[in-house]
């Protein structure tokens, strides 16, 4: 089909046309520049009146906790919280006696999606695992919208997450930032204006795959100077097309290059890198590559070793995401603890509880609920309001969103959970979930509950989930 | 000396540790997981290794070491089923992982209960999660072009340090469903007629044995070993622990099981919660990881966090498994989620201490807090099924274990750097 014939077949199409004709614009002029994005998002929030939940227990994300607290939310939008509001004429007014609100989950490393439930050959697209850098492939083509672990995440309380492509590669490819909406295309889920990331990967996985292939790398030392490599010809990528705009674009533009694009991107600061290292030493050496590039790297995920350095990355100003359960799979990972995040957070660097998984995405309250209780138990003081941020806050910092999502701060998005419980309880259950200040879960409502495509009439749907 | 080292050796064999004393823990709240129900104020005397006392008034004798137990909970040692602890130190590094054989004509005969590392990092890990006593399952070592049905026998096994082996052979580890049928040749018809034929087998060759070894019989797909291993499960008296997840496959597997008169453990069992009442009819127990809800793959698509409560109400016995290899100490969390789905609290610590002790039929050692079981103790600093709680204190057969692992001893060496100047001695 034409893109005449799309068009006609759209009842959008004067729109879509204009977005595409202005993406392309600026596709031609600045063709590594993040904000022409040729695959917008299409994710508007519905239209939902003001509410206010009254009476739960608050975690804002920004450190307090407060008691018998009051949260209104306006136009998709927090309007306040406090301890003594008044509710005013208009809002609906949510019951949290006896519960707990905090904002909205947010996964900083999540492949659902691109590893879809059911696993399945035909859904396996995590890992364009035939080279070692495809920094041209972008997860959100491989993102299937129908992914059931999409709405079990919801019902985990999860509203904003980053899909990466997996670690086979030095370069994995950019990362996509999803709203956590049900949509039938990943436009419609994609955060408004998130920036990209690059996932970088470090280690066994590399070397591993690429060295059972007979070829570099095969060794750590063949992954960094791949890197390396690599990062030299973006420099020189980015100096042609420097050169074409100082020579006010006369002649013939260079021509593009998706791979050297993204890494470009890096280079400009533009597209955030997020490494997935796990030992302490591999993420220095990170950092001196890093350096020699002029780029910075935005988070380290997995990381068990981050611990051994945990003031470098404080002061170099990289976040750290990590398990509190995971550990001692390969050589790299043997040294994972439960006090990872908190070590992090205490050296006063930015601590992430992240999933890579499709289980576990549906419970980071708990996982931040076991790290902060084992540190506690070791000796760290670390409060709700402080934990809370390792699911929040931090995440959205990584992920380059935390002006608009992460904390219950006035102006920013109505992500909002309420929880039956302490949240970092075992037995505390999401009983509603927000997103843009719309209902997108409630545990008594099946209207808030719906399954993908994927699941209709298939066997064993009667129970929740 | 040669009888005092078989006396030593003995008493090992019995269970009771050397240098045994008196431990009383005393003032928590016991939960017995058993007939003595819950004990606000209660007491646990264990000597010798054995629970001797567990009540409300128990006199403590003089010499008895104390563990003030006043404001925490006091429950059996966790019972972890369906683990590699003692098998396998790092995945990837295969000379470290000891789960399943790659070599041909050893599939029923691999025993589990033989190469146990009682020095292996995962076990004080596990330990810490407050679990005692574990069974170790083979796994599956799949090469290419390798017909292999069974993975094995899983032995149970004791985490204080001491040489593992409680008890062999409890169970006949065997996956069904998608797995198993593609090692039968990729149908699930092809693995439900080879397992009937190899059940024919062993019958035929348990009364032929001596005619075997003439080289009288018809030759049959199995080595002698495995034919060997196949007897007590054929004769109902070791459990066949079938892997499967879809309602289909578990009937298929109740009615084998039913013609062939084999005693059944289910593990997985997704879709247990369709067929429920089929599973209690037949009598049969399940283990199950609750938190597994998704429609991971076609024959799970019903899966859901509501499995282990509608099973327990079906009147199905559950014991609920942990997260695999390093991850074992997360079961007590996979209980604490079945409890905010449903199941009762006292269900939830059962499915993982009394229930696994009966499944494996070792309820006469572990698995409750009764004169005459092994003083297998945990005390807690809150609730056992909860994220925000610790164990405080673990004992197995009377003997306080170190509660350090090289996890923690990595945690204490880099937490002065973290820590404020005020708090720590910052280096």
């Amino acid at each position: 089909m034409g893109l005449t014939e799309y068009f006609k077949s759209s009842g959008r199409a004067a729109t879509l046309a204009a977005t595409l004709l202005i993406g392309s614009a600026g596709a031609l002029a600045a063709p590594d520049a993040a904000g022409g994005d040729p695959f917008p998002s299409t994710y508007r929030a519905a239209a939902a009146p003001p509410f206010a939940i009254v009476g739960a227990t608050v975690l804002t994300g920004s450190g307090a906790e407060i008691p018998d607290a009051v949260v209104l939310v306006r136009a998709g939008v927090i309007e306040a919280v406090g301890a003594k509001l008044a509710l005013p004429d208009g809002y609906a007014a949510v019951d949290g006696r006896g519960k707990w609100v905090t904002p909205g989950i947010i996964d900083a490393h999540s492949h659902l999606g691109v590893y879809p439930s059911p696993a399945t050959p035909s859904h396996d697209d995590g890992n364009e695992a035939v080279a070692p850098n495809t920094a041209e492939v972008w997860a959100e083509h491989s993102v299937w919208p129908q992914d059931p672990k999409f709405r079990l995440a919801r019902a985990g309380g999860v509203t904003s997450l980053m899909i990466l492509p997996g670690s086979a590669n030095l370069f994995g490819g950019r990362s996509v930032t999803l709203k956590n909406v049900p949509a039938v295309t990943v436009q419609g889920m994609k955060f408004p204006h998130a920036p990209y990331g690059l996932k970088m990967a470090c280690g066994e996985n590399p070397k591993r795959v690429y060295g059972a292939k007979g070829r570099s790398p095969a060794t750590r030392m063949g992954n960094v100077a791949g890197y390396r490599k690599a990062w030299i010809d973006a420099a020189d990528y980015a100096r042609k097309w420097e050169k074409w705009e100082k020579d006010g674009r006369a002649g013939d533009p260079p021509r593009r290059d998706l791979q050297l694009e993204t890494l470009a991107g890096v280079l400009r600061g533009e597209i955030l890198v997020q490494n997935h290292c796990y030992r302490a030493d591999e993420m220095v050496v990170m950092i001196d590559v890093a350096r020699e590039f002029g780029y910075r790297i935005r988070a380290f995920h997995h990381a068990n070793e981050a611990f051994k350095i945990a003031p470098l990355l404080a002061k170099e100003d990289i976040c750290v995401a990590t398990w509190a359960n995971s550990w001692g799979a390969k050589m790299e990972s043997l040294d994972g603890l439960e006090e990872n995040a908190p070590m992090i957070d205490a050296a006063g660097g930015c601590a992430i509880i992240h999933s890579d998984d499709g289980l576990l995405i549906q419970r980071l309250n708990q996982e931040a609920g076991i790290a902060m209780t084992a540190a506690n138990h070791a000796g760290l003081s670390i409060p709700r309001g402080e934990a809370i941020k390792w699911i929040t806050a931090n995440p959205a910092r990584a992920m380059g969103i935390a002006d608009r999502v992460g904390t219950l701060e006035p102006g920013k998005m109505a992500d909002v959970v309420l929880w039956s419980a302490d949240p970092f309880s075992v037995y505390a259950l999401a009983e509603r979930v927000w997103i843009d200040g719309v209902p997108v879960w409630d545990r008594a409502d099946p209207r808030y509950q719906a399954p993908s495509d994927f699941l209709l009439g298939q066997p064993g749907q009667e129970s929740s989930r | 000396m040669i009888r005092a080292f078989v006396a030593a050796l003995l008493a090992c064999a019995l269970g009771a540790p050397a240098g045994a004393e008196t431990v009383a823990i005393t003032g928590g709240r016991v939960v017995t997981v058993a007939g003595g129900g819950d004990i606000a104020k209660g007491t646990v005397l264990v000597r010798d290794g054995r629970i001797v006392a567990v009540g409300a008034n128990v006199a403590v004798p003089p010499d008895a070491r104390i563990i003030d137990a006043t404001g925490k909970v006091v429950t059996p040692g966790l019972v972890a089923s369906g683990t590699a602890l003692g098998l396998i130190e790092v995945r990837t590094v295969e000379a470290t992982d000891d789960r399943g054989s790659g070599a041909p004509g050893l599939s029923a005969a691999f025993d589990a209960g033989y190469g146990l590392n009682p020095d292996s990092m995962l076990i004080p890990v596990a330990r810490l999660g407050g679990i005692t006593r574990a069974i170790a399952t083979p796994a599956y070592n799949d090469r290419p072009g390798r017909e292999l049905l069974f993975a094995g026998q899983a032995a149970a096994v004791v985490l204080d340090g001491t040489p593992m082996l409680m008890r062999r052979g409890v169970a006949m580890v065997l996956e069904m469903g998608d797995a198993g049928a593609e090692r039968a040749g990729g149908a699930r018809a092809a693995e439900l007629v080879a397992l009937r034929a190899i059940f024919a087998e062993v019958r035929d060759y348990k009364i032929r044995r001596a005619a075997y070894d003439r080289g009288e019989t018809r030759s049959y797909t199995l080595s002698r070993s495995d034919l060997e291993a196949l007897i007590p499960v054929v004769e109902g008296r070791m459990p066949l622990l079938v892997s499967v997840n879809r309602a289909s496959d578990i009937r298929d597997v109740l009615e084998m099981a039913r013609s062939e008169r084999l005693k059944l453990i289910l593990e997985g069992a997704s879709e247990g919660w369709r067929v429920a009442p089929d599973i209690a009819a037949a009598g049969v127990p399940v283990l199950v990881t609750p938190v597994e809800n998704t429609p991971a793959s076609f024959e799970a698509l019903g899966a859901t966090l509501t499995n282990a409560r509608r099973l327990a109400e079906a009147g199905v016995t559950v014991a609920i498994q942990g997260n695999g290899n390093h991850r074992e100490r997360e079961m007590r969390y996979n209980a604490g989620n079945a409890v905010a789905n449903g199941l009762d609290w006292r269900a939830g610590l059962a499915a993982i201490t009394i229930n696994p002790a009966r499944i494996f039929g070792l309820a006469d050692r572990i698995g409750s807090l009764e004169p005459g079981k092994d003083g297998d103790v945990v005390v807690w600093d809150g609730d056992p099924l909860d994220t925000l709680s610790r164990p405080i204190a673990v004992l197995i057969r009377g003997v306080p274990q170190p509660m350090q692992s090289r996890a923690t001893e990595l945690r204490d060496r880099y937490l002065p750097g973290v820590l404020p100047p005020a708090n720590g001695d910052k280096p």
